[in-house]
């Protein structure tokens, strides 16, 4: 590589001095329009730093003229929006569950932000669809274990379930092996029983004597037919569906140990509005009564 | 003493074809007015152009209460596509696919037959650029007027005819822009919105965009857009054969030239007296006694001038012409203008285009007015219901195409004893009734479901039946009816 600066002969124009395996690089200048976007480039840098905001500081930054910024840009849309639905809002707080269903506009308002809302606050433990999990309900079902219509799901997400509001519901399953209410024996007659009633079983002895023990222990709650009870939350043992599972295993946990499962109490948390988005929501999922 | 009654134009082709650097400074051309059949052709087809352009906004056509009055509209608010009986919705697009396509193909064809007939006479740069010189030559005069002007100091006379051809031209860019926007709004309404301050803002941005680019593509830059941004002149190289008309000086005839004496005789010399009128005419810069080239738009204005100068001089007319590369070198003055119009090269693009316009055509004219979509639940696939039968969820969505207030019956098969509803109202009988409100889409969750028993397996076909109540038209949708594992 030689430093020399030459003529090239056929252009008139002077090499930069660099050569490679013979081949020479011409000194032309930049092209003018390339430059002149430079220089407005650096123009417009210089009144954009004054303009918008551009430079960090020790604790803040250089706000610029108009004051602009991202998180309160964002901040009014979100307000815009909020405002922009105000009216189906307040419509959604004062009219009754039974009449939104005929006021299309306020439904639909009412189906997509419970939606939304359902995504962020309920999906953790009842799942994305709504299908449930063992020990969650699924939501998409005919079974409710609190009710099925507006102002039951409404009161369950409002005051919750066995949560720490005054409000609340409970119902307990005791846990009739660990406070020795029943032998082990016993609770396997008794979960025998509970399967006899959707399923042949074998050991009919065992389902018998599983009768007297359940309408000594359980059917104060789950019925004498064992169609359940809503007003302790006690399940339906009859039907297809089983909360936590249909094995017996897990039959035998249950009676053995109880359960008291959580649904937190919603209201404080969100306020009435989306509580009641997500009570529409919920009953419109193929379940609602 | 040279022929006087032609002027010897003292020219130099900006564009020459030799000599040509990679980066030309640019030089401006100042075009000489043509005379003749092909600038007559020029303005009509000037004319034709424009007039469409600034009339079919304004053209009304009844669609009745639900559609709007205006003949061709692209409604991006209500998502429709008008064109006069034509209504397309968002998910037709191919339709418009296929009319690039047919444009595409056309252009080839015509291409192929008749050069670069779309660059010289309908392309928008040339008709805006021919309506700017005609501007300039109103104000400025003719070439040698113009040329003067330009080398004049400035003083209030250049002044005032600068400042009025300038304004002249923004008032026409103003008018493309101005008329551009109608094809997106209702005409009428936008015109009054824009004359009152009262149109959105991306109207006003659009004609003001529009305004700058008709300003500056027809008015500064002109034969710069052809020869330096358009891809077309590259593409048509591979359209262009031996059999294409372009713009041709028959070398054989013309050469060897030079000045001619009145009186003179012919013999041993060509017909080109080299008077360049040829080249003074030319609005891409060229002398199109060096053949063709890439900057030639084949606007034919150089035959005009050239014929001019033939009658003048009494030889007969077509040293430059329409003419196929393969006749460029026959000096015969009486030869016939053969066009081999089929050639494998145009029944393929012919072939093409008819194919492609009997399918547009086709499916246009057997297009369904009733479309239906079923989206199947995916989360969950399906549920258990306390009885422990299945319920699967869909989302049908109904397309009613027709300016008409319609109802539809849906119907579930395929699944034995499947009982199906809207939302989350009660089972009912079927079929259900729905009612879909004129050229609008509506959308329904429907809930199907049906004793365990009768799902042979974890997954069974299921058609959704959507029927219109009173004129029977039926769309069938299969989709699937999932279940547990068996």
């Amino acid at each position: 590589m030689s430093d020399k600066v030459e003529k090239d002969e056929i252009t008139g124009t002077d090499t930069t001095g660099h050569e490679w395996d013979g081949i020479k690089e011409l000194d032309n200048p930049m092209p003018r329009w390339w430059l002149w976007t430079m220089y407005a480039s650096i123009v417009w840098a210089i009144g954009y730093w004054i303009v918008m905001p551009a430079w960090p500081l020790v604790t803040s930054y250089t706000s610029g003229f108009i004051g602009y910024s991202s998180r309160g840009s964002l901040e009014q849309e979100l307000a815009e929006a909020s405002q922009a639905h105000a009216a189906d809002r307040a419509t959604l707080l004062t009219m009754e569950f039974s009449a939104v269903k005929n006021n299309d506009q306020v439904y639909q308002f009412a189906i997509r932000g419970g939606k939304s809302a359902f995504a962020v606050n309920c999906s953790q433990c009842h799942g994305s669809g709504a299908q449930g999990s063992p020990g969650f309900p699924n939501l998409n079902d005919d079974d409710w274990l609190w009710g099925g219509n507006l102002d039951a799901i409404y009161e369950t997400i409002k005051y919750g379930i066995r949560s720490d509001h005054d409000d609340t519901r409970i119902g307990d399953m005791p846990a009739f092996l660990t406070d020795e209410l029943l032998t082990k024996e016993q609770i396997n007659d008794v979960a025998e029983y509970v399967l006899s009633l959707s399923e042949e079983r074998k050991d009919m002895a065992a389902v018998d004597r599983g009768l007297e023990v359940y309408m000594e222990n359980c059917a104060s709650c789950h019925g004498d037919k064992a169609k359940g009870n809503r007003d302790f939350g006690a399940p339906n043992l009859t039907d297809a569906i089983w909360f936590y599972g249909k094995d017996k295993d897990i039959i035998l946990r249950t009676i053995s140990r109880g359960r008291a499962n959580v649904m937190p109490a919603w209201t404080g948390r969100l306020d009435d509005t989306t509580i009641r988005q997500l009570a529409l929501y919920v009953h419109s999922l193929g379940g609602g009564e | 003493m040279v022929d006087s009654s032609v002027e010897n134009i003292d020219v130099r082709p900006v564009n020459k074809k030799e000599n040509r650097a990679l980066f030309a400074k640019r030089e401006k051309i100042q075009p000489k007015k043509a005379r003749g059949n092909f600038r007559r052709l020029k303005w009509i087809i000037m004319g034709i152009t424009l007039a469409i352009y600034y009339i079919t906004p304004w053209i009304r056509w009844d669609r009745g209460e639900s559609g709007p009055d205006q003949a061709v509209l692209v409604d991006f608010a209500r998502e429709r596509f008008y064109f006069f009986f034509i209504e397309l919705w968002p998910q037709e697009v191919y339709y418009i696919t296929g009319l690039l396509i047919l444009a595409a193909i056309s252009l080839f064809l015509v291409t192929s037959l008749f050069g670069r007939a779309w660059c010289g006479y309908s392309c928008p740069q040339t008709v805006w650029t021919d309506l700017f010189i005609f501007v300039e030559r109103m104000v400025e005069g003719d070439r040698n007027a113009r040329l003067r002007l330009d080398k004049e100091p400035m003083s209030i006379s250049k002044l005032s005819k600068r400042v009025l051809k300038h304004s002249i031209w923004l008032v026409i860019g103003v008018l493309t822009g101005g008329a551009w926007v109608f094809y997106f709004a209702d005409a009428p309404t936008l015109l009054r919105e824009l004359l009152t301050f009262e149109a959105p803002v991306i109207a006003y941005s659009s004609v003001a965009v529009l305004t700058a680019t008709t300003y500056v593509f027809g008015g500064l830059m002109r034969e710069q857009v052809c020869t330096y941004m358009c891809p077309w002149p590259r593409i048509q190289g591979a359209m262009v054969d031996e059999d294409s008309l372009t713009v041709t000086y028959h070398e054989a005839r013309g050469e060897p030239r030079g000045p001619h004496k009145k009186g003179d005789p012919w013999t041993d010399r060509g017909h080109c007296i080299d008077c360049n009128q040829c080249v003074a005419v030319c609005p891409m810069g060229i002398d199109i006694r060096d053949g063709q080239q890439l900057e030639c738009i084949t606007c034919a204005l150089c035959i005009d001038a050239c014929d001019d100068v033939m009658d003048k001089i009494d030889l007969p007319r077509g040293l430059i012409s329409y003419d196929t590369y393969a006749g460029q070198f026959d000096s015969d003055p009486d030869r016939k203008l053969n066009i081999r119009f089929i050639r494998p090269r145009t029944i393929a693009y012919g072939l093409i285009l008819a194919l492609v316009g009997a399918v547009m055509v086709f499916t246009l004219f057997n297009r369904s007015v009733l479309d239906v979509n079923v989206i199947r639940d995916r989360n969950p696939l399906f549920v258990t219901l306390s009885d422990g039968s299945i319920r699967n969820g869909y989302t049908v969505k109904i397309l009613n195409k027709i300016h008409e207030t319609r109802q539809f019956l849906i119907e579930v098969k395929g699944v034995k004893g499947a009982q199906a509803w809207i939302e989350s109202g009660p089972p009912l009988g079927l079929p259900i009734l729905v009612t879909v409100p004129a050229d609008a889409l509506s959308s329904y969750k429907l809930f199907v479901s049906a004793p365990s028993e009768s799902l042979q397996d974890k997954s069974s076909d299921i058609d959704i039946v959507v029927a219109d109540f009173e004129s029977g038209e039926t769309d069938v949708r299969t989709t699937s009816f999932k279940g547990p594992e068996r």
